[in-house]
């Protein structure tokens, strides 16, 4: 069974229609990249998933929560969906180990000593423990985005959710930030990554949705898709970036 | 009376109206700053009509005067005979009313001058919006806000001067009785005013420190 189940998804915001009709699945442990030129409506595609964008219409179906129905607890789910946004968006008024132990200590009611301890495990991960008590200021983009992905996977979610993670990065940094996404691939999280980066789409990527003028134009594994684009418009927004 | 006599007595007693001042200010400039909290909320709040009574609250007391806000309270609701207030409390009802208004504004501004991202980083992790506002945004929100804070504040501690006019025996007050009572309306006057810089100064010291304190990083 899917752990994302998208149908008929439509958003809007006022009268400009951003998403047209939505279908898609995603599989447990399935990496997804999302990408497709700007305007495309990709991102706030990954942002109805979480409903950080309230849904216009149609069905977002999260681990067996419906997230359009009326009575869902929306706080619980996304408990178990983290999203890493492209401006980071770390607390600034907050450690890095504060940063990543609010969610558990506020939420879950983990132990201070439980919580920073796993936060630190986290930070070990993604290689910044040395930064455990810098603020966010102190920090560079890349590892302020390593930081705010330990953020994310402190709650132990599911699903994580990237949005164009590595977009705000000077080009030195990104490949620290991909790799720590490879790894947490390789370990079996589901992810949903909307991004520019072809490269991590086609080495790292399970399957690759090309999106344009609020719809899927075209979907499939990474090989296929930039190899064999069968759409005019992949053809035509793949010619360009590659 | 030489002139060392003049300030030596009437100096206690005018520290005695300072001790009225600074005692109506703490409690109306408390009462003032969670009224200006309650009020930006409402004014964010997701609903409508809060927002226009949280508006309506605003622009009333930003249009009138705070004599006539002072007097509409005291003589006003008084004269009304449901319930009855002395002096002292019209008196600090009028100042927090009067500084939560402008609090509320403070508040509203500083609260949404705190990036969107912030709010939307908070409610992923799976923080509820009141979570996010007490965690998140409100912490950095004050921060920025202290500046302006401090500023109503001393506008606030000021207008409690105008309190004196109501009979509330305030450091205002003390000075004019002593004015009337030594004919020494220039030292008594000067000292009212040294007085009242004094306490303001040490306020801005206060705040100055309380702002270095909570400083971003």
């Amino acid at each position: 069974m899917s752990i994302i189940t998208v149908k008929n998804l439509k958003k809007s915001f006022g009268n400009v229609e951003v998403l047209k009709d939505i279908n898609a699945e995603v599989q447990e442990k399935e990496v997804v990249c999302v990408i497709g030129p700007s305007g495309s409506g990709k991102s706030t595609f990954l942002r109805c998933l979480n409903r950080l964008e309230e849904i216009s219409g149609g069905e977002v179906i999260i681990n067996g929560h419906d997230i359009t129905a009326p009575k869902v607890d929306i706080n619980k789910v996304r408990q178990e969906v983290g999203m890493v946004f492209q401006q980071f968006n770390l607390f600034p008024h907050k450690t890095v180990l504060e940063n990543i132990t609010l969610g558990p200590i506020k939420i879950r009611a983990t132990k201070k000593a439980e919580a920073e301890k796993l936060a630190l495990e986290l930070l070990d991960k993604v290689g910044l423990r040395a930064k455990a008590n810098s603020y966010p200021g102190e920090l560079s983009g890349g590892q302020k985005q390593r930081v705010a992905i330990a953020r994310a996977l402190a709650m132990n979610p599911k699903i994580m959710l990237f949005d164009e993670p590595t977009s705000a990065l000077d080009p030195e940094m990104v490949g620290d930030v991909l790799e720590v996404m490879k790894q947490l691939a390789k370990e079996g999280m589901t992810m949903v990554v909307v991004t520019h980066e072809m490269g991590f789409a086609r080495e790292v990527g399970d399957r690759v949705i090309f999106m344009d003028g609020g719809y899927i134009v075209e979907e499939n594994e990474p090989n296929q898709l930039f190899g064999n684009p069968q759409h005019e418009r992949t053809k035509a927004f793949l010619s360009k970036v590659l | 009376m030489n002139r060392v006599d003049v300030i030596t007595s009437a100096f206690p007693i005018l520290l005695e109206g300072l001790k009225v001042t600074l005692y109506i200010f703490v409690i109306a400039i408390i009462l003032g700053f969670i009224i200006g909290l309650a009020v930006a909320l409402l004014r964010l709040a997701p609903l409508k009509i809060l927002n226009w009574v949280a508006k309506i609250y605003v622009d009333a007391i930003r249009g009138t005067p705070f004599i006539v806000q002072l007097f509409f309270i005291y003589f006003g609701i008084n004269s009304l005979q449901i319930i009855s207030l002395n002096n002292t409390t019209a008196g600090i009802i009028t100042v927090a009313i009067n500084a939560g208004a402008y609090f509320s504004e403070i508040i509203r501004a500083g609260i949404q001058s705190i990036d969107k991202g912030q709010t939307e980083a908070a409610r992923s992790i799976g923080l509820t919006s009141v979570q996010s506002m007490r965690f998140v945004v409100l912490p950095q929100a004050f921060r920025r806000m202290l500046p302006t804070i401090t500023n109503q504040s001393i506008i606030s501690l000021k207008d409690t001067s105008l309190l004196s006019v109501i009979g509330i025996a305030d450091l205002t007050q003390q000075g004019q009785i002593q004015a009337s009572a030594t004919f020494e309306a220039f030292k008594i006057w000067l000292i009212v005013g040294v007085i009242y810089f004094v306490v303001i100064y040490l306020l801005t010291i206060l705040a100055n420190f309380v702002e270095r304190r909570f400083q971003l990083r």
